[in-house]
């Protein structure tokens, strides 16, 4: 018996896991493409399409196609990484505190005197002489 | 972080310093500036006093139950009156330098 190889399911599974395991080092980098990931979305349904032409063509022509095994496998583990990721995307970054207790527009701004990298201390009113506006980016650090 | 940088010409253009807060010392601020590139202040709020000042506390959200920063951008005018605020709800999604720009200029 001479079957061919399932193609469609190597090359399905390999864009779910390149979708996967791009996102962090490519497209987060970009506004456009990490605030919805439509790139990454869009690896996972091609990704899909192509399982699932491969899962049919294993299980309706076994006599001409491999794959019944190693697809049904391969799609298992596809649905797990695209669920993992979606998971992470809609529920992970949405783990802060809510905002109500932030300063908001109108209010005064706390003053503030903070050394930087060099450990110079920088202080919020000696800056406000010198410019127009500061922009106070608060994040998370890196620990 | 990164596009700020980017930009940073247009914001010291109009006036605006930009300056970055977290609980990081300044050893570790600095190593990331120098791996990033950033060459605005990052700023050392390690009891994260300022941090709680503009109620922007995380509180347990580090490591080993640290307290820190969530994210969040303010825009000081010169007279010390906050003229404009962007709190993510998803850590992901932050603000754009353009957001920022269009701001100032309705200063």
């Amino acid at each position: 018996m001479n079957r061919r190889r399932n193609l469609s399911i190597w090359v399905g599974f390999l864009l779910v896991v390149a979708s996967v395991v791009s996102y962090i080092p490519i497209f987060a980098l970009f506004a456009n493409t990490r605030d919805v990931p439509w790139v990454n979305y869009a690896l996972f349904l091609v990704g899909g399409i192509l399982l699932a032409i491969g899962l049919q063509r294993a299980f309706r022509e076994p006599e001409h196609y491999r794959g019944k095994v190693s697809g049904s496998v391969l799609g298992a583990l596809s649905l797990l990484l695209a669920s993992f990721f979606v998971a992470a995307i809609l529920y992970g970054g949405r783990q802060i505190p809510a905002s109500e207790n932030a300063l908001h527009v109108g209010q005064p701004a706390p003053s503030f005197a903070l050394v930087d990298t060099t450990g110079k201390l920088m202080s919020s009113s000696d800056l406000l002489e010198k410019h127009r506006a500061l922009l106070l980016i608060f994040y998370r650090g890196y620990w | 972080m990164r596009s700020f940088q980017q930009r940073l010409g247009e914001f010291h253009d109009r006036g605006v310093e930009i300056l970055a807060i977290s609980v990081d010392s300044p050893e570790e601020s600095r190593k990331l500036c120098q791996a990033k590139g950033y060459s605005f202040p990052f700023l050392s709020d390690q009891k994260a006093e300022v941090i709680r000042k503009y109620g922007v506390l995380h509180p347990g959200g580090g490591e080993n139950g640290k307290d820190i920063a969530r994210p969040a951008e303010f825009l000081v005018d010169t007279s010390g009156v906050i003229r404009w605020v962007n709190l993510t709800e998803d850590l992901r999604v932050r603000a754009r330098p353009q957001m920022v720009l269009d701001a100032v200029s309705r200063f």
